[in-house]
């Protein structure tokens, strides 16, 4: 049995030789596959695991599905810090090599204008959270007792007012920062906001945002977002990155026919 | 970590980038090619939403006192071990009676 290939990413040929010690999905490492001018990243997976009916059953499993993740970015990642890498979608698997030159030579055209279009291009995320109001922030303060019924919905007014307050000034803060990052990227692209049970992130995600840029012209980027950063109370900004270029290596003209 | 470019330093990646953050882009995002195993993108889609639900919803479903499925043998270790619990407890009455028939044949068999 010699296993199924998983893919990771199709690239241009590079000369930096990746790390000694990386491992990729189950532990394989990553092996380059060259194509006339491209190279698929591969590694080989047991089909124990990876065939279809192992595999989907796996899918449903979040500790298996989450070490699956972490080892497919960790070598879109370093793949990123030698080559801008187009990343392909976890679970891409073909029954052998033959297959993974097939599907590259079905694709190449398009394969070329995405990586010309990503070329030296990363990708940096930013998301703007709301901290919890503050009736939801421990200790509250000891609101004086109400001494009656009026005084009672006078104070939850207050509060209701306060928090109502902080979600304008959020979304308008949010508006703001993603037209000045927009600015200064090439492309960006708004994702829906994240599930605080799975980000583990405390607050309320309000922007989740991706943005194209030049590596040369990343540092810049990453300033005007620290920048951004201690403006407003109640308003927390995060940056992750540099990633590849994940949220803008789908095709621009969509509608490709597979086989 | 040499950089063929500069770039700034990794900001919450190597570990520190969110289960989402990763989650959400190697399943959600990067080329979609269907490849000699066939699993429906659909598939996918469907189980980051299902995994939202499953994380999302255990612990509100509690404080809601929803929790059917703490009972349910197929779904719950614990309402396994109930149950190992009760059978067990059965058959000890069932051995206490049976014992308890003991003696008299005991005395009757006896020489």
């Amino acid at each position: 049995m010699t296993g199924l290939r998983y893919v990771y990413a199709v690239c241009r040929p590079f000369g930096t030789p990746l790390q000694a010690q990386l491992t990729g999905v189950g532990g394989d490492p990553p092996r380059l596959l060259p194509h006339h001018d491209l190279v698929a990243v591969v590694s080989h997976v047991p089909e124990a695991d990876f065939a279809e009916e192992p595999l989907r059953a796996h899918l449903e499993d979040l500790d298996w599905l989450t070490a699956v993740a972490r080892a497919h970015q960790g070598v879109i990642d370093a793949l990123t810090t030698v080559t801008t890498p187009l990343p392909l979608r976890l679970g891409t698997v073909f029954r052998d090599d033959s297959g993974v030159r097939t599907m590259i030579e079905a694709r190449e055209e398009s394969f070329r204008r995405t990586l010309d279009r990503l070329e030296g291009r990363v990708e940096w995320g930013v998301k703007v959270y709301v901290e919890s109001g503050p009736e939801e922030r421990a200790p509250a303060p000891p609101a004086p007792r109400p001494a009656s019924g009026r005084d009672y919905l006078r104070q939850r007014r207050t509060a209701s007012r306060a928090q109502d307050d902080l979600w304008r000034r959020a979304e308008n803060f949010a508006t703001r920062l993603h037209e000045t990052l927009s600015e200064c990227a090439e492309d960006s692209r708004i994702h829906a906001p994240q599930n605080p049970a799975l980000s583990g992130a405390s607050g309320r995600n309000v922007l989740n945002a991706a943005y194209l840029v030049p590596r040369t012209q990343s540092e810049e980027f990453v300033e005007r977002v620290d920048r951004t950063k201690d403006g407003e109370p109640g308003i927390r900004v995060e940056l992750t990155g540099p990633w590849a270029a994940y949220s803008f290596a789908g095709e621009e003209t969509s509608g490709e026919e597979e086989r | 970590m040499t950089t063929p470019s500069r770039l700034p330093e990794p900001y919450g990646q190597g570990g520190g980038a969110n289960l989402a953050d990763i989650l959400e882009r190697v399943l959600d995002k990067g080329v979609v090619i269907a490849g000699d195993i066939r699993i429906n993108l659909l598939d996918i889609e469907l189980l980051t939403i299902k995994l939202r639900l499953v994380v999302a919803s255990v612990d509100k479903a509690k404080e809601m006192g929803i929790d059917w499925w703490e009972s349910d043998p197929a779904l719950s270790s614990r309402a396994r071990s109930d149950e190992l619990a009760k059978e067990n407890a059965e058959l000890r009455e069932r051995l206490a009676r049976l014992e308890a028939l003991e003696p008299r044949r005991a005395q009757e068999e006896a020489p």
